[in-house]
């Protein structure tokens, strides 16, 4: 436990570094290396092969926007739209826990956050909601800062037991406050307009224009310097740092990052629900977010939004086996990260190079794992 | 005066109970650096077991007496160790050299898997528990404290005296030490690593399975997601004690017990569980290595 802090080096006495990744270095390729990042080589199985083919993307887009010709019955749009809702928590939670390896467990807490404060700002002080939205994302990064600034420091599990208190404490504040309504919430909130069309096919398809950028953006970010970054503080975060990132900026920036995701899907879902209250945001919800991403595979955007529409539609199959649901969902949780840590449909691991310019550039970390 | 001390005495029976629960908490955390979010579920576990044999076996154990409340939170708190052995075999073992971020999920799934599990078994609602005590009090300097209270504090502390001598003085707690500071140095000293362990989740998951049975004959309520909360809150009673070490959880405790206390006659009890958490993080700022703990470099 209490090894001694790191002093200069001396060619008997090694500096932590060289120490470290001499004693690491065989642990860390057998077990990090191959705990999150899937083992088999290009693609793996036919379906994330599928999935992760870059027309798979426009089709599953194409669909959601041709829904309201196919079937436009209310509880078609209602239960699409949830889902929708519910992959753009899944994406955003996927920055947090799946890039940046930071488990999160109060990411509904952030959901309502953004549901509120565009909920009120709308009805007590009449805005527009499309005016709410700056506060929004202020009050999401408040948020962020007030749990992430303190525990991001200290070792990954504090964030988690962290923020599965804050989610239980913005609960509870919204229901002893008098300006959110207390358990009524808040309820009458106005829709984006509704482009004379049916109001709640209108909703639905801004909910497709922005849930199709939010998994567009989060894809990307994982894409570039910052996403491996992130994926680099994931494998080992004190390798990581002996590397020159940043970590607790890095690691920041992920937590904040999937607070304005969450916050930006809690206005969506105000308005799609028109009125909200506290029950809405417990625990269970954190939960099954948390259940997305990992079924779906962290780290994966295809894989984690199959997981999300997966994780959404179900209770609608599922109807009056609740409890039953979520027990299987427990044990499924065990045996995903026991017998299969990279989710079911894992991410793609070589990174394309690009054109011309890097070419010629080595293997990415991952494949010198194996 | 006599409100504040009524204040003080709530507050070391609330620290009491979340003791028991922090103590295992702590003693799994100072192991194997896991934490383990099913343990408020194994206090929710103890609640349920002590009430299925009280329901059961009401007639044959002639009602609430005490001899029979003993015996019964003796069996208690052999099975929820057990569930506690069986746990760390099934879902924490087979992943321990995996990344932390698998087992913290696999905890968070058995966390769940336990709540919706008792949910299946005896549904959602509220049960209550066949035996409650009386309201006989005695009066110290006004404050009144039952004998329900009294005598729960008194097993609290008896447990606790038991568990402090036991890692202190005995061969296997001294194995339990040394684990804490290098697993793999005490696998070449020849001490059986798997087994210790097994032996702390078997004790950690007893102390919770006891306050359970504790908390059900006193409130009188138990459902299945009522281990959530004290789970989160004997956390923060760890940290703040500084998690890992033993004697630390229970000051930990009997602060955060004294603190809602007194917060709660402060604001209201509404933001009783906010002024908690909100301690934590306060916490977390200022001394994340709690009130006894040394300070820890990160061993890389």
């Amino acid at each position: 436990m209490s090894d001694e802090p790191l002093r200069g080096s001396t060619p008997e006495d090694p500096s932590g570094f060289v120490r470290a990744v001499d004693e690491r270095g065989a642990a860390t390729v057998g077990t990090v290396g191959g705990g999150l990042t899937p083992t088999g080589r290009k693609g793996g199985n036919p379906v994330s092969r599928v999935v992760g083919h870059p027309l798979f993307g426009w089709l599953v887009i194409a669909v959601a926007v041709a829904l309201p010709f196919v079937n436009s019955s209310a509880y078609a749009i209602r239960i699409s739209t949830d889902a929708l809702i519910f992959i753009m928590l899944a994406v955003g939670l996927n920055v947090v826990v799946g890039y940046c390896g930071l488990l999160d467990l109060g990411y509904a807490a952030f959901f309502a956050i953004g549901a509120y404060t565009s909920g009120v700002l709308s009805t007590t002080f009449g805005w527009p909601i499309l005016a709410t939205i700056p506060f929004v994302v202020i009050a999401a990064v408040i948020g962020g800062l007030l749990i992430g600034g303190p525990t991001l420091r200290l070792r990954s599990d504090y964030l988690a037991i962290v923020t599965l208190g804050f989610g239980e404490i913005i609960r509870i504040t919204a229901n002893n406050l008098d300006f959110t309504g207390g358990p009524n919430g808040v309820f009458g909130i106005p829709d984006f307009g509704d482009f004379g069309l049916r109001s709640d096919i209108a909703t639905y398809w801004v909910v497709v224009v922005v849930v199709g950028l939010a998994v567009l953006a989060s894809s990307r970010l994982g894409r570039g310097r910052l996403g491996r970054a992130w994926r680099f503080v994931r494998e080992d975060e004190d390798a990581a740092e002996a590397m020159g990132i940043h970590t607790y900026k890095v690691k920041f920036a992920a937590y904040v990052t999937g607070a304005i995701f969450g916050g930006l899907a809690g206005v969506l879902f105000a308005v799609h629900q028109t009125a909200i209250s506290p029950p809405s945001f417990n625990f269970l919800w954190s939960a099954l977010i948390l259940m997305a991403v990992v079924l779906g595979g962290m780290g994966s955007t295809p894989g984690v939004v199959i997981g999300a529409i997966i994780i959404s539609l179900l209770p609608e199959l599922l109807r009056g086996a609740e409890n039953w649901r979520y027990l299987i969902f427990g044990v499924l949780l065990i045996v995903v990260m026991i017998f299969r840590p990279q989710g079911i449909w894992p991410h793609r691991v070589e990174e394309k190079p690009d054109r011309g310019r890097r070419r010629r550039s080595s293997p990415e970390p991952e494949e010198v794992a194996r | 005066m006599e409100y504040f001390l009524q204040l003080v005495l709530n507050g070391l029976f609330v620290g009491a109970f979340y003791g028991l629960v922090a103590l295992g908490y702590s003693m799994v955390y100072g192991i194997i650096k896991l934490l383990n979010f099913a343990h408020g579920d194994i206090y929710m576990l103890g609640a349920f077991a002590g009430y299925t044999m009280l329901t059961i076996g009401a007639g044959a154990l002639g009602g609430g007496s005490l001899v029979a409340l003993v015996v019964i939170l003796i069996i208690a708190m052999i099975l929820t160790g057990t569930l506690g052995l069986v746990l760390e075999r099934v879902a924490y073992r087979p992943l321990r050299s995996a990344p932390r971020l698998s087992v913290l999920i696999t905890a968070v799934g058995a966390s769940f898997a336990l709540e919706y599990g008792i949910a299946v078994l005896y549904g959602p609602n509220p049960r209550v528990y066949p035996v409650g005590f009386g309201n006989a009090a005695i009066e110290i300097f006004g404050a009144r404290l039952t004998w329900a209270q009294l005598f729960m504090m008194l097993v609290a502390v008896l447990l606790m005296v038991a568990l402090d001598t036991w890692v202190g003085r005995t061969r296997s707690g001294r194995a339990m030490r040394a684990i804490s500071q290098d697993p793999k140095a005490c696998l070449l000293m020849g001490i059986n690593v798997d087994n210790v362990i097994s032996r702390t989740f078997f004790i950690g998951s007893a102390l919770a399975g006891a306050g359970g049975v504790m908390a059900g004959a006193y409130y009188g309520k138990i459902d299945f997601l009522m281990g959530f909360i004290i789970g989160l809150k004997a956390f923060t009673a760890a940290v703040i004690g500084g998690i890992g070490n033993i004697r630390g959880a229970v000051l930990g405790a009997v602060v955060l017990g004294l603190l809602e206390s007194f917060g709660t006659a402060w604001l209201g009890s509404e933001w009783r569980d906010v002024f908690a958490f909100g301690f934590l993080i306060l916490f977390l700022t200022v001394r994340p290595t709690g009130l006894l703990g040394e300070r820890v470099t990160e061993r890389v």
